[in-house]
């Protein structure tokens, strides 16, 4: 199962960030999980939200670049050596991850974390074999 | 040393008469045998005979640029194709290049003005002249080239790039005059330094530097690093290549080889003349180019002419050095380049907003081009090497097209400027 997630385009500038997490404040837009990968003249911010239609629609009235795309959203024990077991199991499958970050939330005893693996599909399909709990859209607006 | 003091010396009445003569020589030939030439004297009413004084040549058209390219290849030629033993293009412009032909008698005109200019920087049969200036269609390797055969000089045709060489036969061949542009000399100095070259074990005691726009400042780091008389040389393919004026030891301006082109200062927004001392676009006449005539060729570039006696003896008149331009042209390290070339080769690609912002620097001595451009869809992606790769696919695409390296950074959308009326498409923080 696929999550939604939202990438933007920010210039390295000051503001730009702040001018686009008030944008999705205004339209009561609350982020799920965040997180900004830097380089040295822009960043692009990827967060899951609610509704990623709309989170898309409210930024590009406020003329940000928004792309939406498919990531992997998955449950981690959260204790020592959670995230470690996951990432075995890809390393494993000689898979690569882009990117990784955390929600916000926890589910119950369980940590969120979101991946990016070169090919989705294929990320999913291990992980599952692997029975790691993997989140589904509905699952994000019920957390 | 003044190569030819009866030419360069000359009493200014005398020379004013040889002008007129040459004038109305070349005036008769351009009207005889350049169609192109003819037709516009008689869109004008004029004939040849009345260009009576030097003041008449406010009567004659104007030649620019885009003339020239539009008689491409061969159309402002004035002589039979059998009388051409060499042509030459304009640098840089992707479209169609200006050619510029060459009669016997020219490339000797040429050679004359060219040992002038290298007898400026102390040039004698004795030295070595290290010719870092390219050879091929562009006219600096082989304009330098003639005038140091004239001399009797022994040059060094090592032409452009391979610096490490270029230190090589410098310190081995024991160079005594370097010509390049003043970017490549500074460039040249750093690669010295870095090498551990002491600049006392050099033998370098002058160098022509041309071909872009440079300051004193640059002159001063030069001179200090290199240990040489650094000296500015002028000149354009369309009137001739390098040796339309050159600096003397003096360095108060660069004496214009006024016997053979006749400048002009114009206002470039009314186009009226303007008197010596006051800043303006000057425009050449050649007065004994015999394949290619041009009348008042507007050369877009800015500076003031002056008459004051100059202590090295020549009565020649001096120009400034040029502080700038009056089109949108962009020189970048020595290449020419329009804006409207690199709009052109970015719209060619494939989902790039058509908005864009040429910003151009001089962080140490080289020319650095900066294009901005807006971040699309297209372009964006969730991973930074994604992007990354769309901005090389672009610089690589715009070096190709242009060929000048660029930087190119992703803006966000709609924080460039939006044309009304004129946007503001380059910014130039260089300082001349």
């Amino acid at each position: 199962m696929k999550v939604k997630q939202i990438s933007v385009f920010l210039e390295n500038k000051k503001g730009r960030l702040k001018k686009a997490v008030h944008a999705l404040a205004k339209a009561n837009i609350n982020i799920r999980a965040l997180s900004i990968a830097d380089t040295s003249e822009f960043g692009i911010l990827r967060l899951i939200v609610p509704e990623p239609e709309k989170a898309k629609k409210v930024l590009e009235e406020n003329n940000f670049v928004v792309k939406i795309n498919d990531v992997i959203a998955v449950e981690v024990p959260d204790k020592p050596g959670g995230l470690d077991s996951i990432l075995g199991i890809l390393t494993e499958a000689d898979m690569n991850v882009e990117y990784i970050y955390a929600f916000v939330e926890k589910k119950g005893e369980k940590a969120l974390v979101v991946i990016r693996t070169e090919d989705i599909e294929s990320g999913i399909k291990v992980l599952r074999e692997a029975k790691v709990p993997i989140l589904s859209s509905e699952d994000i607006s019920t957390i | 040393m003044i190569w030819n003091p009866k030419a360069e010396c000359m009493d200014k009445e005398e020379r004013k008469e040889t002008q007129l003569k040459r004038l109305q020589d070349t005036v008769k030939r351009a009207y005889e045998n350049v169609p192109y030439y003819h037709r516009r004297f008689n869109e004008l009413g004029i004939e040849p005979e009345d260009i009576e004084s030097l003041e008449d040549i406010k009567k004659l058209p104007f030649t620019t640029k885009k003339d020239l390219r539009e008689a491409y290849p061969f159309g402002m030629f004035a002589v039979p194709d059998e009388d051409i033993i060499e042509v030459h293009t304009s640098s840089g412009t992707t479209g169609k290049p200006t050619v510029s032909g060459y009669t016997q008698k020219d490339i000797n005109l040429w050679s004359e003005v060219m040992a002038r200019a290298l007898t400026m920087a102390g040039a004698t049969r004795k030295d070595r002249i290290q010719n870092c200036y390219g050879y091929g269609l562009f006219t600096g390797g082989l304009g330098i080239h003639y005038g140091a055969q004239r001399v009797g000089a022994t040059v060094i045709p090592i032409s452009a790039g391979n610096t490490k060489r270029q230190i090589q036969i410098m310190q081995d061949f024991e160079t005594t005059i370097l010509t390049c542009t003043p970017s490549y000399a500074l460039y040249l100095s750093e690669v010295l330094e870095k090498e551990g070259v002491k600049k006392d074990n050099l033998k370098l005691k002058s160098g022509l530097f041309g071909a872009e726009m440079w300051t004193e400042e640059m002159r001063n780091a030069i001179e200090e690093r290199l240990g040489l008389e650094a000296l500015n040389i002028y000149g354009l393919t369309e009137i001739i290549g390098p040796g339309v004026a050159m600096e003397c030891q003096e360095k108060n301006g660069l004496h214009i080889f006024e016997d053979h082109f006749y400048p002009e200062i114009i206002d470039p927004n009314t186009k009226e003349n303007l008197p010596p001392g006051e800043k303006g676009e000057l425009v050449l006449t050649t007065l004994t180019r015999e394949a290619m005539p041009i009348l008042r060729f507007r050369t877009r570039d800015i500076t003031t002419l002056r008459t004051d006696k100059c202590p090295c003896g020549r009565t020649l008149i001096r120009m400034d050095r040029i502080t700038g331009r009056s089109d949108d042209m962009l020189k970048i390290r020595g290449v020419i380049v329009f804006p409207s070339q690199i709009e052109e080769a970015l719209l060619k690609i494939n989902g790039l907003e058509p908005h864009y912002q040429i910003v151009v620097t001089r962080p140490k001595y080289l020319d650095e081009l900066e294009i901005q451009v807006e971040a699309s869809p297209k372009l964006f992606s969730d991973e930074v090497k994604h992007i990354e790769e769309a901005k090389k696919m672009i610089e690589e695409h715009l070096q190709k097209e242009i060929g000048l390296r660029v930087n190119v950074t992703l803006v966000e959308p709609e924080s460039l400027p939006r044309s009304e009326g004129k946007a503001i498409r380059v910014i130039d923080k260089r300082k001349f």
